[in-house]
């Protein structure tokens, strides 16, 4: 490569060292034998077992999955809904109110969302727990998702569905059979977005919750406010550890679909050429 | 699904297939005063039209001259703002496009890119019956149509360009729909691949009996596949009529310009001799023939319009190009457009009674102080005192290094010589500055001909060789 | 009617989950506060009719408006997230800019990598993210025991909990979007204008001050909107890192909600704020826009 400098390479190692040093050292304390984490005395894998024994943490684990689970599919039907609203919908009364509502949370500061939320819930007198979570955090994923969704909408031949009405179907099955297949990638991305975003949420959890729910990143900061512990590096360590596994083979996977995609298309080449 | 079941053709000899020459024919299409405005811009102005069942109908035009908003109106993507569309004596303005006995074939193709070209032929099949063997008998039947059986299982990204518009097009016929819409549907590919498509085209056409209508910018794929072309400008048709007529009879100075290459000289009418019948219509007719009157309904000019007589070279290109496609398609005088395809539309310059050799009436164009005017019989001597355009295509003007015996001789200059292997097209300045096209086939070897840059020659053209136009 | 449900579901959802919170913190900025549950006064008893809705409306005032003009800490807190922002967004372009650039010019084989290298830390959590750094900065953390092993320094620095740990934070988790869309205009950029810059007798320094910086523009705006609107409102970052130290009105308005309990103030903080944030925004969208018509 004529421009690959040694400049280039210095500010790759630096930047990424920068990036990724944090992380491992973070790693690295969690199998620190003592309770002083800044100590190094050993190797030890107690910091594990005793998270695996936090009856507090396991709790706050299982509610974060499921506000997870439950608001990020929400958010993929309300989401995927707008962004076909938006996209395809044409004009329609208040479009614009919409469209404004759909970014307005992207760029709005979280306490700002998490506050009025609360003050929602308490206005209408609705107990604050799961549900209320689910309720915030399916609003501003569902927007995450319409973004993404509507991204692949706009690149998406529109004369495919027009095909599909030509031959014969209703708006729904053209959707159904045509639109929502294509989309898929994009879809699924949208509900891996919402699923990260639920699981990562601290600011408008806090807001949001009750004293019945609580999630993992409000056990997580309230824990580390009182300052660093083996116990969250250890917690840490297995979070970065499923989402480094779930990345790579998220990316291992549709690299292989391309490649094969590549292979199939070579050999379509081959015997029409 | 029913089966295609085309209706013998009548044969070339024995019947002409003219069904808007026919008073009786029930058009398959009709529309009728169709407006449609997007907003402010007006794409469709008041616009009446007829097509007739098994024609293949090409709407011709450049970008932004609303065919292709003509084609999504027939389809069902677009409803119009005034006026019926009528399919078969009933009005489809309301009915959605999946409601519609017409399919179309999208300029993108628009396979669905997630199923193999199986399935994507029998998508329009499944939402209309369950019965699985019925439906693969229809698609294998398409797919040999459209010789694709080798690619059943492939997925549209598998397979060429070529292929795809085939897989587009067998997809589009296999509801066996009363009408099949073009979208511009050779635009992707590749010159020579969509010569050999158009002819494919027509035969598919005439092997199913669909009534075609084809939307394209590309005024060479009309003439070559349609049996009528509407030329269209501004929302508007400025012709209807069939490809001969189109090109021997222009109506308007718009549809010489845009199909082929023309030459159009400018100058003041004068009336020529006496003994010439009155006209039958009072002045040339300019505006669509949509907006007055659908052409078959147009009352057909009885009197005998003047055959142009070709030269050479016109009834070469016609031998060569025009009667491989729509020879057999018609009965026609080999050389010479049919006069009654010429009545079909309203005469765009009523012709003179006369139709000898060297006509008494018509008028004498004066293009250029001192120079002597040209004579054109086919000019209405009505016209006489206003400014007309004289539009002569290049294959109808002879070049010579003698003053030729012609009713029409203009001295020149040779400035330009495109060889295009079988013609040569000869660029000549005329002593006012005013460039004549000539076009000479090329029966000799090139280092034998005689004609060269900077040499001083005549051009001459029969005094029926130019149609007469006012602008 | 279907358009219509596919309209009206998410419509209805984003009015009753986004708007009208929305306009309940715009109401409860107005109002006073009061020691009931709700705290804060008057309410709105729609069963009063006509005369109780005016009678509510009457009794709201800007006086906490007024009140945020006059107590130091929440002017001084907003003009130093402010400045907060553009300091950390200034040093993200400054430190993000030669990674971009460099993964731009890496070979085509390696930049999927590269590109994976930088999404990654995005997906991991934030929250684990900034307390990463809390083990690193600390007194006993590892830098400043790896600096006194060095010699470099005799007594450990004090970084955790000033405003120098924020931009560490800020810098550090706002990376990803400060390289991502300066990657993606330095990658489309053509190659062979640096070389007829070259040709035409440019060093490759100033072909760079000439050519590229000058078309990656658009990428260094999207980029440096991406860091600083979200860093104003930023609430993790100053408590965890920025210490008692350090002002910003994420933390203002957090403390005052959850540990005063004057959800007026709180309101009124928020109302300001998202003001303060339009400007931005509206900027953002803009260059956006005209980015995307330069590109058709």
């Amino acid at each position: 490569m004529r421009r690959f400098s040694w400049f280039n390479a210095t500010s790759l190692t630096l930047g990424f060292a920068f990036l990724y040093l944090p992380m491992i050292i973070l790693v690295i304390y969690s199998f620190n034998r003592s309770q002083l984490v800044t100590v190094w005395a050993g190797f030890s894998t107690r910091w594990y077992g005793e998270l695996l024994t936090n009856q507090e943490f396991l709790d706050a684990a299982w509610v974060t999955l499921k506000v997870a689970v439950f608001s990020s599919t929400l958010a993929t039907v309300l989401g995927t809904m707008a962004a076909y609203a938006i996209v395809r919908m044409g004009r329609f009364p208040g479009r614009t109110l919409f469209s404004g509502m759909i970014y307005a949370p992207l760029v709005m500061p979280e306490v700002i969302t998490g506050l009025s939320l609360l003050l929602l819930f308490i206005g209408i007198g609705l107990d604050r727990g799961v549900l209320t979570i689910v309720l915030a955090h399916t609003t501003f994923s569902m927007c995450y998702v319409s973004v993404v969704v509507s991204s692949r909408l706009a690149n998406f031949d529109r004369a495919l569905e027009e095909a599909a009405l030509d031959l014969g179907c209703s708006p729904f099955d053209a959707f159904r059979l045509v639109t929502l297949p294509i989309i898929a990638p994009a879809v699924i991305s949208g509900w891996l977005l919402a699923f990260t975003l639920s699981l990562d949420d601290l600011v408008i959890a806090s807001f949001t919750t009750g004293p019945s729910a609580t999630t993992l990143p409000i056990k997580i900061f309230s824990s580390i406010r009182l300052g660093v512990s083996p116990e969250i590096n250890a917690l840490s360590t297995v979070l970065i550890g499923i989402v480094t596994v779930g990345v790579i083979t998220a990316s291992l996977i549709s690299k292989r679909a391309a490649v094969q995609a590549e292979r199939e298309t070579r050999a379509g080449e081959r015997t029409t050429g | 699904m029913a089966q295609p079941s085309p209706k013998p053709k009548p044969s070339p000899e024995t019947a002409v297939f003219e069904p808007w020459n026919d008073p009786e024919a029930k058009p398959l299409i009709e529309f009728r005063n169709v407006t449609k405005r997007f907003g402010e811009f007006t794409a469709i102005d008041d616009l009446s039209l007829r097509i007739y069942e098994r024609e293949f109908f090409a709407l011709l035009g450049p970008s932004g001259c609303g065919k292709t908003t003509m084609m999504r109106m027939l389809a069902g993507f677009e409803a119009p703002t005034e006026g019926h569309i009528l399919l078969g004596g009933q009005a489809i303005d309301t009915v959605p496009p999946n409601k519609r006995a017409v399919n179309m074939m999208f300029q993108s193709y628009a396979l669905f890119p997630h199923l193999t070209v199986f399935d994507n032929i029998a998508f329009g099949l499944r939402r209309e019956s369950r019965d699985d063997e019925k439906i693969e008998a229809r698609v294998e039947e398409m797919l040999r149509l459209t010789r694709l059986s080798k690619f059943a299982s492939r997925k549209p990204h598998q397979i060429s360009g070529g292929q795809r518009q085939r897989v587009a097009l067998a997809r589009s016929l296999a509801k066996a729909p009363k009408l099949l819409l073009l979208d511009e549907p050779l635009g992707a590919l590749d010159k020579k691949l969509r010569e050999e498509t158009q002819f494919e085209l027509m035969d598919i056409q005439e092997k199913t009996g669909t009534t075609f209508v084809i939307v394209t910018h590309d005024q060479e794929e009309a003439m070559t596949v349609a049996s009528r072309v509407a030329v269209m400008d501004e929302g508007r048709i400025v012709q209807v009529a069939t490809p001969e007529v189109i090109y021997e009879a222009p109506n308007s100075v718009y549809v010489a310009d845009f199909i082929g290459d023309v030459n159009l000289i400018r100058g003041t009418a004068k009336a020529r001799g006496e003994g010439t019948a009155p006209a039958a219509n009072e002045a040339p007719q300019e505006e669509a023939p949509g907006t007055t009157a659908p052409p078959a309904s147009a009352p057909a000019p009885a009197t005998g319009r003047h055959d142009p007589q070709p030269n050479a070279m016109g009834r070469w290109l016609h031998d060569r190009l025009l009667s491989p496609v729509i020879g057999p398609r018609r009965d026609q005088p080999k050389a010479l457009p049919a006069p009654e395809a010429a009545a079909e539309l309203p005469p765009p310059a009523p012709a003179p009674e006369s139709a000898t050799d060297i006509p008494e009436g018509g008028i004498e164009i004066h293009w250029s102080e001192g120079a002597a005017p040209i004579v054109a019989s086919s000019g209405d001597p009505a016209l006489d005192g206003q400014q007309v355009v004289l539009s002569l295509r290049p294959e109808k003007v002879s070049i010579a290094k003698e003053k030729p015996q012609a009713h029409n001789a203009l001295p020149g200059r040779v400035i330009d010589i495109a060889y295009l292997g079988n013609i040569s097209t000869y660029h000549v300045e005329l002593p006012d500055g005013t460039m004549i096209k000539a076009q000479m086939a090329n029966t000799r070897r090139i280092a034998r001909r005689d004609i060269t840059w900077e040499d001083e020659v005549w051009v001459s053209f029969t005094a029926t060789a130019g149609v007469v136009l006012t602008e | 009617m279907r358009r219509l449900i596919i309209v009206a579901v998410p419509y209805l959802w984003l009015l009753a989950l986004f708007l009208i919170p929305f306009l309940i913190v715009l109401k409860i900025s107005l109002s006073d506060i009061a020691l009931a549950r709700p705290p804060y006064m008057p309410q709105l008893d729609l069963s009063g009719g006509w005369q109780a809705i005016r009678d509510f409306v009457s009794q709201l005032d800007f006086e906490n408006f007024v009140f945020l003009t006059t107590d130091d800490l929440y002017w001084k807190a907003y003009l130093s997230s402010l400045r907060i922002a553009a300091v950390a967004t200034f040093i993200t372009l400054l430190v993000g800019y030669p990674i971009a650039y460099a993964m731009a010019r890496a070979t085509p084989e390696w930049r999927p990598t590269l590109l994976m290298l930088v999404i990654l830390p995005f997906w991991t959590s934030f929250l684990i993210r900034v307390y990463s750094w809390m083990g690193i900065l600390g007194n006993e953390g590892v830098l400043n025991q790896v600096l006194l092993w060095a010699g470099l320094i005799t007594e450990p620095l004090q970084i955790l909990n000033t405003t120098t740990a924020v931009y560490i934070g800020i810098v550090y988790t706002y990376l990803p979007f400060m390289i991502l869309p300066i990657y993606s205009t330095l990658e489309r950029m053509d190659e062979s204008l640096l070389e007829a810059a070259e040709d035409l007798g440019c060093s490759r320094l100033s072909a760079f001050w000439l050519v590229t910086f000058p078309l990656s523009r658009n990428g260094i705006v999207a980029g440096c909107f991406l860091v600083f609107i979200p860093a104003i409102g930023e609430f993790v970052i100053p408590s965890l890192l920025g210490g008692s130290q350090t002002l910003m009105i994420g933390k203002v308005l957090w403390e005052e909600f959850f540990n005063n309990r004057d959800w007026p103030v709180a309101s009124a903080v928020a109302v300001v704020l998202l003001l303060i944030l339009i400007i931005p925004i509206v900027l953002f969208q803009r260059t956006e826009e005209k980015a995307r018509e330069a590109e058709r």
